[in-house]
C-alpha cells in the first residue's frame, strides 16, 4: 500500500461516506477525517422529497447507518465548511480558521441548488436539497396550504409535485422545456410523464418559466407568481427545483481544473493524491465516450468507492471508472428507471409493455448502439439491459431479441 | 449465511438482482423473490454488496 497516513474527505455525504467505508474495507489504517458543512452526519436524500415531505418519516430515519459505525474510526468535522485547498502545503482550510493536513484528499463536496433570481428574501420560496429544507417545506404543508407552486419539472420538482398531490395539496408545476424530465428523457418520454402528472391533477404549465414572485397584498395571503407567458399563479409555498451547481467555490484558485465540477481523469484522479466523486466530479466515462457529471444516488456510492480505491493505488495507473449511469424516480404508483446516458436526439423504441398502460420498457439508440433503457414499472428489464449496455449491446441485436417470444424459465 | 429482505421496505428497484442474480430476482410481477435464502458462502461478497447498495436498505444478512 502507499505511504498515505492521513486522508481527508470533504463531503459528509453518501459519496464521502462510501469512500470512507471503502478505504477501511481496503485495509487503510491511517486517520480519516470527514468534513461537512451541514450540522448533520451523512444522511440519505431520496426520502426527503417523499416520506419526509409527506410527514411519514421523522428526520432521524434518513440517517445512514454506516455513519454511526464506530468500527470505521472516522473523525467528523460537521457543521464547518471547507473554505480552501492548498495543494503545495497539502492542507484543507476550514471556515473556523483551522487547517487540516492531508496525504490523500477525497473531494465529495456535492452541489447546491440553483436559486430563483429575485426570490432570496421570500421565506415561502424553498429549495429542496437538505434535511432542513425538507422539514421546512413539510412544516408549511402541515400548517395547511391551498396551493404549492413547483418551479422546474426535473427529478426534484416532479417528485415533490407527486408527494404534494398524494397529500391532497393542489399543485401547479412550471417547466421551461416542453415536458417534465425532458432534459434527461427527451421530449417524447417526457410527454408520458406529463400525462402522468396531469392525470393526478397537477396543473402543469410547460414551456414557461417564472418571471417574478411577489408577496400578496396582505400578510399571509398567497404569493403572486408571474410566469414568462404573463399568466399569474397564486401559491402559498413555492418549491424550486431548477438544478444544482457543483460546490467548487472552496477550490477557487487551488490549481485544480474546475469546469462545471472538478475535472478528473478517467480513473477519478484530479491531481496527485486527490480524487473526486459524486455530484461534484466530472470525468471522462470511456464507455460512453463522454465527459460527464452524474447526480444520481447510486453514482455517489459507486464513484465514492472507486475514488477511494484510486487514492489507495497512489502512483499506479488506476482503473478507469466506466459505469452505466442509473437512476430511479418514484412518482405516484409509478417507478421510472433509466440505465444509460441518453440524449434528446436518440432514436427510441418501446420493446415491452405499452405506454398506454404506463408499464413499459423503451430503448434509446445512437450510432448502432443501445445507450439507454427506460422503464416504467418494469424494474427487472432495466437491470438486465443495464448489464447488456455495459457490454456494448447493439441496437439491431436488442430489437431482434426483444421481438422474440420470451424464453421459458431457466429452472 | 441467511438473507432476509424486509418487504415493507423493498421497492423492487432490482439493484440487488443486478449484483447477485443467483440470489435475487425481480419477476415480471415487479416483486422481488429471494431464490436462495441460505446461499453458499462463495456468494457472500456479492450478497453483501447487494445489501449495501440497496437503495432502501431492505436487505440484511444473518450469520
Amino acid at each position: 500500500m502507499s505511504s498515505l497516513q492521513r486522508i481527508v474527505i470533504v463531503g459528509a455525504s453518501l459519496a464521502g461516506l462510501r469512500a470512507a467505508e471503502t478505504l477501511r474495507a481496503e485495509g487503510f489504517e491511517g486517520s480519516i477525517t470527514v468534513v461537512g458543512d451541514e450540522p448533520h452526519l451523512p444522511y440519505d436524500r431520496p426520502p426527503l422529497s417523499k416520506q419526509v415531505l409527506r410527514g411519514e418519516w421523522d428526520a432521524e430515519r434518513v440517517a445512514l447507518p454506516a455513519a454511526r459505525n464506530e468500527a470505521l474510526d472516522l473523525t467528523w468535522e460537521v457543521g464547518v465548511a471547507a473554505t480552501g485547498l492548498d495543494q503545495a502545503a497539502r492542507t484543507v482550510a476550514l471556515a473556523d480558521g483551522r487547517q487540516l493536513p492531508y496525504d490523500g484528499l477525497v473531494i465529495a463536496s456535492g452541489a447546491a441548488p440553483r436559486h430563483l433570481p429575485g426570490t432570496e428574501h421570500l421565506d415561502r420560496v424553498h429549495a429542496l436539497r437538505t434535511i432542513d429544507d425538507a422539514l421546512a417545506v413539510r412544516r408549511r404543508l402541515e400548517a395547511g396550504v391551498g396551493r404549492v407552486l413547483v418551479v422546474g419539472a426535473g427529478f426534484i420538482g416532479a417528485v415533490v409535485a407527486a408527494s404534494c398531490r398524494e397529500a391532497g395539496v393542489e399543485v401547479t408545476m412550471v417547466e421551461p422545456l416542453p415536458a417534465p424530465l425532458a432534459r434527461v428523457l427527451g421530449p417524447e418520454m417526457g410527454g408520458v410523464v406529463a400525462d402522468l402528472h396531469r392525470d393526478h391533477g397537477v396543473d402543469l404549465r410547460v414551456e414557461t418559466g417564472v418571471e417574478a414572485v411577489v408577496e400578496g397584498p396582505e400578510p399571509g395571503s398567497p404569493l403572486h407568481v408571474t410566469l414568462t407567458d404573463e399568466q399569474v399563479v397564486e401559491a402559498d409555498v413555492v418549491v424550486v427545483g431548477i438544478g444544482v451547481i457543483p460546490n467548487t467555490g472552496w477550490l477557487h484558485s487551488c490549481g485544480l481544473l474546475i469546469e462545471d465540477g472538478v475535472l478528473c481523469d478517467a480513473t477519478t484522479l484530479a491531481a496527485p493524491g486527490i480524487v473526486a466523486c459524486g455530484d461534484v466530479a466530472r470525468w471522462p466515462n470511456t464507455l460512453f465516450d463522454e465527459v460527464m457529471r452524474v447526480e444520481h444516488w447510486e453514482h455517489a456510492l459507486d464513484m465514492g468507492a472507486h475514488a477511494a480505491r484510486r487514492l489507495l493505488a497512489g502512483d499506479g495507473p488506476g482503473e478507469p471508472f466506466t459505469p452505466v449511469p442509473f437512476f430511479w424516480s418514484d412518482q405516484y404508483d409509478r417507478k421510472i428507471q433509466l440505465a444509460g446516458r441518453v440524449r434528446p436526439t436518440d432514436q427510441i423504441e418501446v420493446v415491452a409493455g405499452s405506454i398506454a398502460d404506463r408499464r413499459f420498457c423503451a430503448l434509446y439508440g445512437r450510432e448502432g448502439r443501445v445507450v439507454g433503457a427506460l422503464t416504467m414499472n418494469m424494474p427487472a428489464k432495466v437491470i438486465r439491459y443495464r448489464r447488456q449496455i455495459s457490454e456494448g449491446l447493439r441496437w439491431d441485436d436488442a430489437l431482434a431479441a426483444a421481438a422474440e417470444p420470451p424464453a421459458p424459465p431457466a429452472r | 449465511m441467511r438473507v432476509v429482505v424486509d418487504f415493507d421496505l423493498c421497492e423492487s428497484n432490482a439493484v440487488c438482482m443486478g449484483i447477485a442474480p443467483e440470489v435475487f430476482e425481480v419477476r415480471d410481477d415487479d416483486f422481488l423473490y429471494v431464490l436462495q435464502e441460505e446461499p453458499d458462502e462463495s456468494l457472500r461478497s456479492k450478497v453483501e454488496e447487494a445489501a449495501s447498495r440497496c437503495p432502501k436498505q431492505a436487505i440484511t444478512i444473518e450469520g
